[in-house]
């Protein structure tokens, strides 16, 4: 089962039954759709490019001799931290996630990358902080840092 | 206290700018070393072709949902249960493809308002974050069934003990505490 698909096959009853239900939310919900695909657009092609070089540009041994160092605790860590830091949609971390996955990148790393990616933003660590607290919000994405190590480190374990 | 920051233009016109350059640099490479440019132009359309044919459903369903269900429908539903159920339905309606974080902080600020249970707040909060049903499917894609179920299982355990830990260090008094700091 392909899950491209699936989504499709979801998407699309939605959709219909949607615009039948009613128009004219059926129209706003299209039209934010339409302003996230913009706002997403740059940094798509921002990864396709990407993966295009780095594919082309590194043969897969290479890749795979670099990303499969056995880096442990440090790498987890580096890893976490850029995830933590950078602001780039999942959806779009996902593709570069798997090119390196599958060039050989350890398991656990992309893991964590991709938990600290999306549970821990310090763009929206200050709207955090506004609205329920400097305390909460702190101790919460630090415990999200703490549960992606060690989620990342589990991964490699489990698969 | 200063406007906070959503994701604005000027970080568009930055990955915009980041994609200028990496074209730059594709079209050079692929002028300088004719023999790798085959290899970089089907990787960069094998992407470029999954992307295309996940991310109009992916966008489309989150918009259906942002506009169906709203904030009051989730404040509603989560403001008057609790137990196992309020855990099921704070990682539900948190995974529900409802739009970006940072309206998540304003809900959960209400239900905390409301006397909601601190752990289902962070449970709720960390769900909305990283386990949007949409986002599992392109995980699935990208990386795999096994990787997308061990990791979704490991993130809801996560999210759970988080919740347990938060809710011994606030008790239930998240905007009390918030407003002693200020």
């Amino acid at each position: 089962m392909n899950s491209a698909l699936l989504i499709n096959l979801l998407a699309a009853p939605a959709l219909v039954i949607a615009w039948f239900t009613n128009r004219t939310k059926t129209h706003q919900a299209l039209l934010i759709a339409w302003r996230s695909f913009l706002s997403i657009l740059s940094s798509i092609l921002m990864m396709v490019l990407l993966i295009g070089l780095i594919l082309g540009l590194f043969s897969p041994e290479k890749l795979s001799g670099w990303l499969n160092t056995r880096s442990g605790w440090t790498g987890l860590l580096v890893t976490s931290l850029i995830g933590a830091v950078l602001h780039i949609p999942a959806i779009i971390a996902f593709p570069l996630s798997g090119t390196l996955l599958k060039a050989g990148a350890a398991v656990g790393i992309i893991a964590t990358f991709i938990t600290t990616l999306t549970m821990i933003g310090v763009v929206t660590l200050l709207l955090e902080v506004k609205e329920l607290g400097k305390r909460f919000a702190l101790l919460r994405n630090g415990l999200c840092f703490f549960a992606a190590l060690v989620i990342g480190w589990l991964m490699e374990i489990l698969l | 206290m200063k406007q906070t920051t959503k994701p604005t233009k000027s970080q568009t016109k930055n990955e915009l700018a980041i994609a200028i350059v990496l074209m730059i640099i594709t079209v050079i490479v692929g002028i300088a070393l004719p023999s790798v440019r085959g290899r970089m132009a089907q990787s960069a359309w094998s992407v470029a072709r999954e992307m295309l044919f996940i991310l109009p459903a992916v966008l489309v369903l989150m918009g259906l949902f942002a506009v169906w269900v709203s904030g009051e429908t989730v404040n509603k539903y989560l403001g008057h249960t609790s137990g196992v159920r309020g855990v099921l339905l704070a990682l539900f309606f948190g995974a529900l493809p409802t739009g970006p974080l940072y309206i998540a902080f304003p809900l959960a600020a209400g239900l905390a308002q409301k006397g909601v249970r601190t752990s289902n707040i962070v449970i709720f909060l960390t769900a909305w974050a990283c386990i949007k049903i949409p986002q599992e499917l392109v995980e699935w894609q990208f990386l795999g069934a096994r990787f997308m179920l061990a990791r979704l299982i490991l993130t809801i355990t996560a999210a759970i003990i988080i919740g347990s830990i938060l809710e011994q260090v606030f008790s239930s008094k998240i905007l009390k505490s918030k407003k002693n700091e200020e």
